[in-house]
């Protein structure tokens, strides 16, 4: 990202609004606020210090109106930039941008979903596709399957190695309090489940449960003198290469290639440098796909590198270590959570998940249907 | 400038209701371009012609959705000889016997009343 200056801006706050099944009637802009007011605690700012405001949901159309209404706030830079699951991580390039050009000093990103509790239909409605929907694609399941489809077909990508990743993922999940399942889970049970869309069972997908948070940041200057330790920008990318699956160029390759491509130049590190991953696993697929388009092993090779519990604690790389989208938490647009997990743990506030010495991390977005992809890179004081 | 008269999805309609499968041929670019647009995707240009596929093309990925009620059904992508995609459903063979490069042929599929036709593909050696 040209313009984007490597640490030139921090995470300060972070924190999650409720999650899993809310209380009735709460709202999505409920649980923003709720995300916002915990996230400036967690930084020891208040309401009135914020004049950058980012935000997105499936429930509003316009929720950067609703939002700053609810807060009270007339902010003098605004963003409700919406691209599915991976926005937030667009939000952090825009309001480094916007921090940099001092067009705000502190800018909040929040996000807030009741999908769990009103209904997926009610809570993100489909648009209609001539093209697609007569075919009842079962979205984003089905596209997801195809990709999946195409990479076993290609590359010998087993069901086993699909469920090798859904496993890890609930191991750290039973390592986090506030994640939504609490109990163990075998490949057996994983490949036994209720058949969504093949090779998918429904422990290959993503929860489905409300939630929400916040990300409060700022300049490198301005975090120095905050509560907590700040948490850097190193490095930002991001690659749009379709909207729908049937347009996505090669379904085993994604935009990651080119997103993480992006923000390693802007980190100058490399695969190697990174201690942890959090990578968004709206799908079981999606966890090879990313580490092998974010070059942690070679294109095809993305199945053996999760069997044996390689990316499980106390494996060889710690990926998704709050238990991810398919154990821990998934309102619908779940890129924020990698934020709040990734600077979590390079500030060592994990508990029994802490990863021992973690210095950097990549928080990596994806949205739609493998459509947008967008890579942060985040460091501690070590890197600057 | 003159005004568009009919919609792209319009012009594709009309030859799925003659049994045909259309796509568009930007000659500028010497490629198809799918779905149906009114500039090609690969130059911004609005030169774009309608062509007929002779119908035939290889499934390039596909899956069996298994809805909560009713039978599983097969979701594919096809890419059909001429150099688009598209997705459709492979029929006439069970829904998890479909495989990736399997050959197959277009045919146009009319669902009930009120519904615009659609295009479904079937084995190529079957049909």
């Amino acid at each position: 990202m040209e313009g984007l200056k490597r640490g030139a801006a921090a995470i300060i706050g972070v924190a999650e609004s409720d999650l899993g099944a809310v209380a009735k009637d709460m709202s999505a802009i409920d649980l923003m606020a709720q995300g916002v007011q915990r996230a400036l605690a967690d930084c020891g700012l208040r309401l009135r210090d914020v004049d950058g405001l980012l935000c997105a949901t499936a429930q509003s159309r316009t929720s950067g109106l609703s939002l700053a209404e609810y807060l009270g706030i007339s902010p003098a830079f605004i963003d409700s930039t919406i691209l599915g699951g991976a926005s937030f991580m667009f939000h952090v390039a825009h309001a480094q941008a916007a921090l940099q050009l001092g067009l705000c000093k502190i800018a909040v990103i929040a996000y807030g979903s009741t999908q769990r509790t009103i209904g997926r239909r009610h809570a993100s409605v489909r648009e209609y596709n001539p093209y697609e929907t007569p075919f009842r694609p079962f979205l984003p399941s089905t596209a997801y399957a195809l990709a999946a489809s195409r990479h076993m077909h290609e590359f010998g990508t087993t069901r086993e190695q699909l469920a090798d990743v859904a496993v890890a993922a609930r191991e750290w999940a039973l390592l986090n309090p506030v994640a939504w399942e609490k109990k163990p889970l075998t490949i057996e049970e994983v490949l036994s489940a209720r058949m969504v869309s093949y090779p998918f069972t429904v422990r290959d997908c993503c929860l489905i449960t409300d939630g929400g948070g916040a990300v409060v940041m700022t300049s490198a200057e301005r975090a120095r003198s905050l509560n907590k330790p700040p948490i850097y920008v190193l490095g930002c990318g991001q690659a749009i290469t379709h909207a729908n699956i049937s347009s996505m160029p090669d379904l085993t390759v994604t935009g990651a290639l080119t997103s993480g491509r992006a923000a390693y130049d802007m980190a100058r590190l490399g695969p190697g440098n990174i201690d942890i991953l959090e990578l968004y696993d709206a799908f079981t697929i999606n966890t090879i796909l990313f580490l092998e388009d974010l070059g942690f092993c070679r294109k095809g090779e993305g199945g053996a590198f999760v069997s044996n519990g390689h990316i499980a604690p106390g494996g060889g790389l710690p990926v998704n270590t709050n238990g991810g989208g398919l154990s821990y938490c998934h309102p619908g647009m779940y890129g924020l959570f990698l934020l709040i997990e990734a600077a979590r743990q390079l500030r060592r506030e994990c508990g029994a998940r802490q990863v021992a010495d973690c210095e950097t991390a990549i928080a990596h977005g994806n949205g739609g249907v493998l459509s947008s992809q967008s890579t942060v890179i985040l460091g501690t004081e070590a890197t600057i | 400038m003159e005004q568009i008269t009919g919609s792209p999805l319009a012009i594709y309609q009309a030859h799925l209701e003659r049994g045909e499968l259309a796509y568009q041929w930007s000659p500028e670019a010497d490629r198809a371009v799918f779905y149906p647009r009114v500039i090609c995707p690969f130059t911004g240009s609005g030169k774009l012609e309608w062509r007929v596929s002779a119908g035939l093309g290889t499934v390039y990925a596909t899956t069996v959705t298994h809805p909560r009620e009713g039978a599983p059904y097969n979701v594919a992508l096809i890419d059909c000889d001429e150099g688009f995609r598209l997705m459709s459903r492979v029929e006439g063979v069970a829904p998890e016997a479909v495989r990736i490069g399997m050959r197959v042929r277009f045919r146009i599929h009319r669902p009930d009343a009120g519904e615009p036709p659609y295009p479904v593909f079937v084995p190529a050696e079957t049909a």
